[in-house]
């Protein structure tokens, strides 16, 4: 049971950090980018690719797909997204959606459909097993590693956001973008800066995910929908609604398959639903938000 | 004057040139082949074209005096597409016969259009039992899961393997995987401790193989779709079920041979029931292997590739039959009964159901220069699929 509480962790832990840079753009930047999968996407080829065709350890992946994907945002984000801030919501989709379609062919042109296998390090490979029967509690290195980094990542992001002078000024810029200007704060960076932070964690995601989630052409496709569940459920204006919801979709979803598996995707969208009902705004909604 | 004779010229000339294309048209044999080039099953459709492109260059392309045209269609894997294209190639193409198919979706969306048009229809790759009898006009090549899932039932239980949790992927395949190798296993004095489904689209494993692994049964019989098989396979290892005494069997899709090499040492020693392997020990198959690595560099031919190549044989040897000029019925009557040797060892299209009976192997994963092939150690002759028996 308690293993199963383990992994649910670590599932949701995972969709967090994929989720977590699209709560970012869209309920900081008001921006709807269902492309965010696309990068998430890029993160994982990237660290496929390195270690397939370069042997590059595992651990130095991930940073290269963090700054890959990061880097990927910021010249999207000057060349394509920009002119569409002001833009009605509904072409914001549209676009967005068209790029990640343009991503699913261009890999699978590209690199190919196939799945893409990669081996982790030994060390991340063994599992360690604490108690005895049924309170065993089984931990998967590879898990264990997982909700170490989404855990380090949670802290930083909120200290960055609540703390720091750019979380300030991001805060300002969104609320409203005239007055920031007027203060002297040059909203273009702040923005250029944030969807690229966004598009990084999504591609670092992508890069830890490839293990546990696959990694084939469709991925943006399939993950969408848990995104969306994610970030709808969680809410948009802070890292803490995201963060929860995905560990209660992650331990609903991992929980359900366990308990009853003819039921048991379906759990994360009847969880959903009643939530949605509960709370339409969200888990966490905070208030004077425009 | 002048304008006449230009005019009568140019008759003659459209004259001729539609005899011409005519005559072509009668001489060519058109084979349209609808696969899943990209998208999730785009393997399939990769290996099934090399070898029937490789079986073209080996065996010549003009046939009893006709010329053969493969039209290559990409349906994606959506059978709503497969139909569309099925329907383009008979009507626009006028296409003698259809292959390929690599869902059994697919099939069964173009199987009426095969019946109505009487083209024949061969399928190199969906592996659902019932196929065959969507259409008469249906001919296989590939296998069926209910094959291989039932030589698994009678392997396991004479090696120790009596409680098994079985977990399949919750579609047609999947389904006459799960229920073939229950009542085989059952029959045999098995018993089947718990039946999971898995959804098709399933990311993450982890749950169904913890519930597994706290059933505790003597192995865990596998199938999925060829790519998700890496996926269980690693989780399965990560879980550490391999050391508490469980073991991984299932049907070849699980070791599939295009993907194994990339599955590390993980996969060594489990073992599978399937039709082909890639290192089966015959001088035809060896054949086949070389030439398809020559043609293909870095691809290595999979049970998929042994369907399509077998596939081109099927249809070259009905039109020999036929002498060239068989209509679509004529056709299809050369292709039952067909008997002969197949890189998978000796093969036959039963005339009553126009499925395959073929030897099933059990395998096991071991490492043979450097490496991982599905190495067969055991064989059950001319299985016939049971899904037809009743």
């Amino acid at each position: 049971m308690l293993t199963i509480l383990f992994d649910g962790v670590a599932y949701g832990m995972l969709l967090f950090i994929l989720a977590v840079g699209l709560a970012v753009t869209m309920g900081l930047m008001n921006f709807i980018n269902l492309a965010h999968g696309a990068f998430a996407m890029v993160g994982g080829y990237i660290t496929v690719l390195l270690m397939q065709q370069f042997d590059v350890p595992f651990l130095l992946c991930l940073p290269v797909a963090f700054f890959g994907s990061a880097l990927l945002g910021a010249v999207l984000e000057r060349t394509l997204y920009r002119p569409l801030y002001n833009k009605p919501h509904l072409d914001q989709v549209l676009f967005s959606i068209g790029l990640t379609f343009m991503a699913v062919a261009s890999v699978d042109y590209f690199i190919g459909s196939g799945q893409q296998i990669i081996q982790l390090p030994e060390w991340l490979k063994g599992r360690t097993e604490l108690g005895e029967g049924r309170w065993m509690l089984g931990m998967g290195h590879y898990r264990l590693f997982i909700i170490a980094v989404c855990a380090a990542l949670t802290v930083a992001l909120q200290y960055v956001l609540t703390k720091t002078r750019f979380g300030s000024r991001l805060r300002a810029s969104v609320d409203d973008q005239r007055v920031a200007a007027g203060l002297g704060i040059n909203v273009n960076w702040v923005f250029l800066g944030t969807f690229a932070v966004g598009s990084g964690l999504a591609g670092l995601g992508g890069a830890l995910g490839a293990e546990v989630l696959g990694l084939d052409p469709s991925f943006p496709l399939k993950f969408m929908i848990y995104f969306l569940i994610v970030v709808a459920v969680g809410g948009t204006s802070s890292i803490t609604g995201p963060l929860l919801a995905a560990l209660l979709l992650g331990i609903a979803d991992v929980a359900g398959k366990y308990y009853i598996p003819t039921f048991g995707a379906f759990i994360v969208y009847s969880l959903m639903i009643v939530i949605l009902i509960w709370r339409p705004q969200g888990l966490f909604v905070r208030k004077g938000a425009k | 004057m002048k304008k006449r004779q230009f005019l009568n010229t140019a008759a003659m000339a459209v004259l001729a040139l539609t005899a011409a294309s005519s005559f072509a048209q009668d001489n060519t044999f058109k084979i349209g082949l609808v696969l899943p080039m990209t998208g999730q099953q785009a393997s399939t459709g990769r290996q099934i074209e090399a070898a029937a492109r490789l079986y073209m260059a080996q065996n010549g392309s003009t046939v009893a005096g006709r010329k053969i045209e493969l039209i290559l269609k990409d349906d994606t894997s959506v059978p709503d597409v497969t139909k569309r294209l099925s329907q383009e190639l008979i009507v626009n193409d006028k296409v003698n016969v259809l292959a390929g198919f690599g869902i059994t979706p697919s099939a069964f969306a173009t199987a009426p259009m095969a019946t109505q048009s009487k083209t024949p229809m061969v399928v190199m790759a969906a592996a659902t039992s019932s196929i065959t009898q969507a259409s008469p006009y249906i001919v296989r090549t590939s296998f069926t899961l209910a094959q291989a899932a039932v030589a698994m039932g009678d392997w396991a239980p004479k090696n120790g393997i009596k409680k098994v949790v079985t977990l399949v992927s919750d579609y047609g395949p999947g389904i006459d995987a799960e229920k073939y190798f229950k009542e085989r296993l059952v029959f045999n004095g098995g018993q089947v401790i718990e039946s999971l489904r898995v959804p098709l689209r399933g990311p993450d494993f982890a749950p169904f193989l913890q519930k597994v692994r706290d059933l505790k049964p003597d192995a865990l019989f596998v199938f999925v779709p060829s790519g998700a098989g890496a996926a269980v396979m690693k989780q399965f290892l990560e879980r550490g079920m391999d050391k508490a005494g469980i073991k991984l069997i299932g049907t070849g899709d699980i070791t599939d041979d295009d993907q194994l090499n990339d599955m590390g040492d993980g996969a060594l020693g489990v073992v599978t029931s399937h039709h082909y392997s890639t290192a089966h020990p015959s001088a035809t198959n060896k054949k086949f292997v070389e030439a398809f690595e020559k043609a293909n560099p870095g691809m290595r031919p999979n049970f998929m590739a042994v369907g399509g190549y077998d596939g081109m044989r099927v249809i070259y040897e009905a039109l020999k039959a036929t002498k060239g000029k068989g209509d679509g019925t004529a056709l299809l009557e050369a292709m039952k009964g067909q008997i002969f040797e197949s890189p998978r060892g000796p093969m036959f299209i039963d005339a009553q159901t126009r499925d395959v009976v073929q030897n099933i192997y059990l395998r096991k994963v071991d490492k043979m220069n450097g490496q991982l092939y599905n190495v067969e150690f055991d064989v059950i002759k001319d299985v016939k699929d049971p899904g037809k028996t009743k």
